[in-house]
């Protein structure tokens, strides 16, 4: 069963409307052995980091996150989801899962003209392939909703970039974990095929 | 870069799908669930939902047809339309609305926007004005008033200094309707959606008076918006969504092109 993870950050609803679409089973659990006995996890995740990183911590799902991945299972992050598996966030100055190694900063443009958060439909240049991705060229679009961005450390771990006044990771990956800042149950037909892709992919790259 | 969005505003009486004439005439035109999915699979950005079910024990309606698009369309869409509390916000979000809208009550009550942001984040809470011209005077240095009640009741409320408000109080977008150009089909109010999104830095959607492509390139280039709401070009079939994106397109406009 794919186990969508409940941490109190953004409409879980969403998520599982889309996989059950997509014809994936899948529940909404905050229970850390529920977690480690998944067979794929989902964290998505709309809100700040510093209260995310506080109830995973409060609920024991941090550590259950850590040794899911250690199993080698497949992981997909989700908007906020995708910036708590790195070491550290900004917002908050929270110390995250620390699954893949680098930062979230947050958007400091020399444009004044671009808003932020960074709201609407915009492009991603796919920089190196991925099971997930087998139905998505660059220059698709998909929906984002955000005010901070991943900086992975290491460039193999960047598998998307997004151009907002700068450059930024949109889709990362490090071995069973893959990770959009974009929301893909709300990005029409291209959103939904990452998603029926992570519903049958074994987590090698 | 980002691509400007069309957005596709339903009203919905009852569960039908509605379309008003200056917020005076209103006529059923069909089923809103079927039109939401039809424009998502031609290629709409985003949807919003206005309930403009005059009686309470009716609102629950709105939940179903609520539910039932977010089983299908899979875009962000927002719902308006007698939000007041934290309460009505949050049985939208659970029923699969991505964003409230918050129009009248916000006015009567600005806290209603805080308490929004606070409980399902500023970035789901967008703040609709409907406003309309008036005479420059000291209370409305602008020119231009917050109208509420469907345009009927004219607050003493400056639009610019209650847009400024509304993003203080933590709104993650603003609607910037003209009840002067609603429904008129006349083209948008491009000096006032201008004047309000040079003044804020959140997105704004422009909103009112479409009716023709050319509509739409003025206020998204001129008008500075970030978005345009369609209702009516596309409700009677004149227009569709890949049409209106292509032609933008072919004027130099950022649009989302491929999404088949």
């Amino acid at each position: 069963m794919l186990v969508i993870v409940d941490y109190d950050a953004g409409n879980l609803r969403s998520v599982l409307r889309a996989c059950e679409h997509e014809g994936i089973p899948a529940c909404i659990s905050a229970d850390p052995q529920e977690i480690m006995d998944a067979d794929r996890l989902i964290f998505p995740g709309v809100g700040s980091a510093e209260s995310a990183v506080d109830t995973l911590h409060a609920r024991g799902l941090d550590k259950a996150m850590r040794d899911f991945f250690a199993t080698g299972k497949p992981m997909l992050g989700i908007c906020l989801g995708s910036q708590i598996v790195l070491q550290k966030s900004e917002e908050g100055h929270r110390d995250c899962l620390g699954l893949v190694e680098g930062v979230v900063e947050k958007f400091d443009l020399a444009d004044k003209a671009l808003k932020v958060p960074h709201i609407g439909w915009n492009e991603v240049e796919i920089i190196r392939p991925h099971p997930l991705l087998s139905r998505v060229e660059s220059g698709d679009e998909f929906y984002f909703v955000h005010s901070y961005f991943t900086r992975p450390a290491n460039a193999e771990d960047v598998y998307g970039v997004t151009d907002y006044g700068d450059r930024f990771c949109s889709m990362l990956g490090h071995k069973n974990l893959f990770a959009t800042q974009f929301h893909l149950e709300k990005s029409g037909k291209k959103g939904l095929s990452i998603l029926a892709e992570f519903g049958v992919w074994d987590g090698c790259v | 870069m980002l691509s400007k969005r069309i957005i596709a505003c339903l009203d919905v009486r009852e569960g039908q799908l509605a379309k008003s004439v200056k917020f005076v005439d209103t006529r059923d035109i069909g089923d809103p669930i079927a039109k939401a999915k039809e424009y998502y699979e031609d290629g709409l950005d985003e949807l919003v939902f206005y309930d403009i079910t005059a009686s309470s024990d009716k609102r629950d309606i709105m939940l179903d047809v609520v539910e039932a698009v977010a089983e299908q369309v899979y875009i962000p869409f927002s719902v308006g339309g007698g939000i007041r509390t934290v309460e009505d916000a949050n049985k939208l979000l659970w029923a699969g609305a991505e964003k409230i809208n918050v129009n009248s009550a916000a006015v009567l009550r600005p806290e209603l926007i805080s308490e929004c942001a606070y409980a399902i984040g500023n970035q789901n809470v967008v703040l609709s004005m409907d406003i309309k011209q008036v005479e420059v005077s000291d209370t409305i240095p602008s020119g231009y008033e917050v109208v509420i009640n469907g345009g009927r009741t004219p607050m003493g409320l400056d639009a610019l200094a209650w847009a400024l408000q509304g993003e203080a109080l933590g709104a993650g977008e603003l609607v910037v309707n003209s009840i002067d150009a609603d429904g008129t089909k006349a083209g948008y109010e491009i000096n006032l959606t201008r004047m309000i999104a040079e003044a804020v830095s959140i997105p704004v959607i422009a909103s009112g008076g479409a009716g023709k492509p050319e509509h739409l390139l003025a206020v998204l280039t001129e008008g500075k918006a970030d978005a345009a709401l369609v209702a009516s070009m596309l409700h009677f079939g004149e227009y569709t969504v890949s049409g209106l994106k292509q032609w933008l397109h072919e004027h130099g406009v950022k649009v989302r092109l491929k999404y088949a």
